[in-house]
């Protein structure tokens, strides 16, 4: 059943992501594409359980260096969306 | 309590998409997109309690610290290498992290007597899959972006053999729970991620990067299948999503479809000789395009992938500044796969302050040009080219272009007689009305604007 719940998030999760991307303008998608890719970094948090225990060597380690990467483009994607935005002005 | 928070996190990252439906509204939605990343770290550190806290947080420091610096120095014209080098590491941590799952499984509470089940195998090994794919598919991009790499042809039976090992490999791993086909698997895509880039021309390089995009989303809710961790699977949705919507943007741009640009054949891909130099066009002197732009009551500034390299956009600002001071309309045309990635020329004229109210996009700005009197184009090749309409022989036919033809006199810019990414020869150089300027795009500006 618990499959099928997630099954259930994820398509639903599509459709919402569907209706809410079709509204960007497209002058703000390369902005779309940094913040899209710095939020699909949350994959973070199962880095954190990974690098936060003691009992299996190889998997602190692979958790360290996933964290380090995700926190790199954590930190360099928001820096960057906020940088682009930054620029957009009206007259 | 945990649950609580993930669910205002995902909540927090669809207000962070649904901000930029508007440049103003943006900057509250990336403030949202942080918050919700914040709050994601912190439910997670609640969900695992006592820990080395030190230990994971010198890796934040030290990523954010490299993370920062490439986000402040990176010039906006190699924004599309840098998106794609961000890609690629979500796929590594996506590897990595269903590395550590497989090591320790019942960290991530998932062993049983017997081990995994079957069900949580399948997934942790689409999520590594999937993973390795988006990275090696993104360096190969990066490197092709970067201008370092040239787009070879790869057998598609190469990629069928390299997919079908990865299949059964996989296959193999559910049934005898054998790790050598695990990490068979994951090699297969590493090796099928490159080769499936490596073919895809440097003209398609839009809808390369937003598939890699959707990739990685994907990846990440392969990920959060895994762990059983909604926030995940939520955001990795929108992120695909997002992703695979700007990819079908971009291949109506360009009226491809996604199996054309994935699978280019053979002769497309390697097919340049058609150019023809014969043919006599009008070579014309900054002093007479800035005799022809004052004189002029409308004009329409056409930017390309040119403006990105030759860093035009700040001369460009400068010249439209003067023709509006004498009473001039100036307009921007920007055709959706213009640049290197989406988006991209939009950025750059930001940049250079260009109010975003003087930027159009193709259906807005198409049914001027035949009222307008110059239409300046800045190395925009491919996306004006008359043949895309008439000759259905050519590669770039039926593509949506800008209709710069029907302008009064259109001024080329370019850096040489040459035909565009796609290999098709532009009669537009050739035209009566037309005046081609050799060279540079940002020095010619500015010796445009120097004379004015």
């Amino acid at each position: 059943m618990n499959n099928v719940h997630e099954l259930t998030v994820f398509i639903l999760a599509c459709f919402v992501g569907y209706y809410v991307v079709w509204k960007v303008t497209p002058a703000l998608h390369a902005p779309l594409m940094s913040v899209t890719n710095a939020i699909s970094s949350v994959i973070v948090v199962g880095a954190i359980s990974a690098a936060a225990q003691n009992i299996c060597a190889y998997s602190r380690i692979f958790g360290f260096i996933a964290i380090l990467l995700m926190a790199i483009n954590i930190f360099g994607g928001f820096a960057v969306t906020r940088r682009m935005l930054n620029m957009f002005h009206k007259k | 309590m945990a649950s609580i928070l993930y669910l205002t996190a995902a909540v927090c990252f669809i207000f962070a998409l649904k901000g930029l439906s508007s440049a103003e509204s943006a900057r509250h939605g990336n403030i949202c997109g942080i918050c919700g990343m914040t709050i994601a770290c912190v439910s997670a550190y609640l969900d695992i309690g006592n820990f080395d806290v030190c230990f994971v947080l010198s890796a934040v420091f030290i990523g954010g610290i490299i993370g920062i610096s490439i986000a402040q120095t990176v010039s906006m014209t190699n924004l599309p290498q840098m998106i794609a080098g961000f890609h690629s590491l979500v796929g590594l941590a996506a590897v990595l992290i269903a590395f550590s799952i497989y090591f320790a499984p019942d960290l991530f509470g998932m062993a049983s007597s017997t081990g995994m089940n079957t069900f949580s195998l399948l997934e942790m090994t689409l999520g590594s899959i999937i993973g390795a794919i988006t990275f090696s598919g993104s360096m190969v991009a990066f490197l092709k972006l970067h201008g370092s790499y040239k787009e070879h042809g790869v057998p598609l039976k190469l990629n069928i053999f390299f997919a079908s090992s990865m299949f059964c490999s996989l296959i193999y791993f559910m049934l005898t729970k054998n790790a050598v086909a695990f990490f068979l698997s994951t090699g297969c895509a590493f090796i099928l991620g490159a080769s499936m880039i490596m073919p895809i021309g440097g003209a398609d390089m839009p809808v390369v990067v937003s598939m890699l995009n959707s990739y990685s989303g994907w990846a990440a809710s392969g990920i959060g299948f895994t762990l059983h961790n909604d926030l995940l699977i939520i955001t990795g949705a929108l992120v695909g999503a997002s992703g695979a919507i700007l990819s079908y943007i971009m291949c109506k741009g360009m009226n491809r479809s996604l199996r054309d640009v994935i699978f280019p054949s053979e002769q497309e891909v390697f097919d340049e000789t058609k150019t023809s130099q014969s043919k006599p066009f009008k070579l014309g002197a900054p002093e007479d395009a800035a005799f022809i732009l004052k004189n002029a009551s409308s004009v329409i500034i056409v930017p390309g992938y040119g403006m990105a390299t030759s860093q035009a956009q700040h001369a460009l600002k400068e010249m439209g500044d003067i023709l509006k001071k004498e009473g001039i309309s100036v307009k921007y045309a920007i055709h959706p796969v213009a640049g290197r990635m989406p988006g991209h020329m939009n950025v750059l004229l930001a940049e250079a302050n260009v109010p975003y109210e003087d930027v159009f996009e193709l259906d807005e700005i198409n049914r001027d040009f035949s009222s307008c009197d110059v239409a300046y184009v800045v190395g925009a090749n491919d996306v004006t080219n008359p043949a895309a309409k008439k000759d259905a022989s050519c590669q770039i036919y039926g593509m949506p272009i800008l209709e710069v033809e029907k302008a009064k006199v259109i001024l080329f810019l370019k850096r040489s007689m040459g035909a565009g990414y796609a290999g098709v020869d532009n009669d537009l150089f050739y035209a009566s009305n037309t005046m081609m300027l050799l060279g540079d795009a940002k020095k010619t500006t500015e010796s445009i604007v120097k004379v004015m």
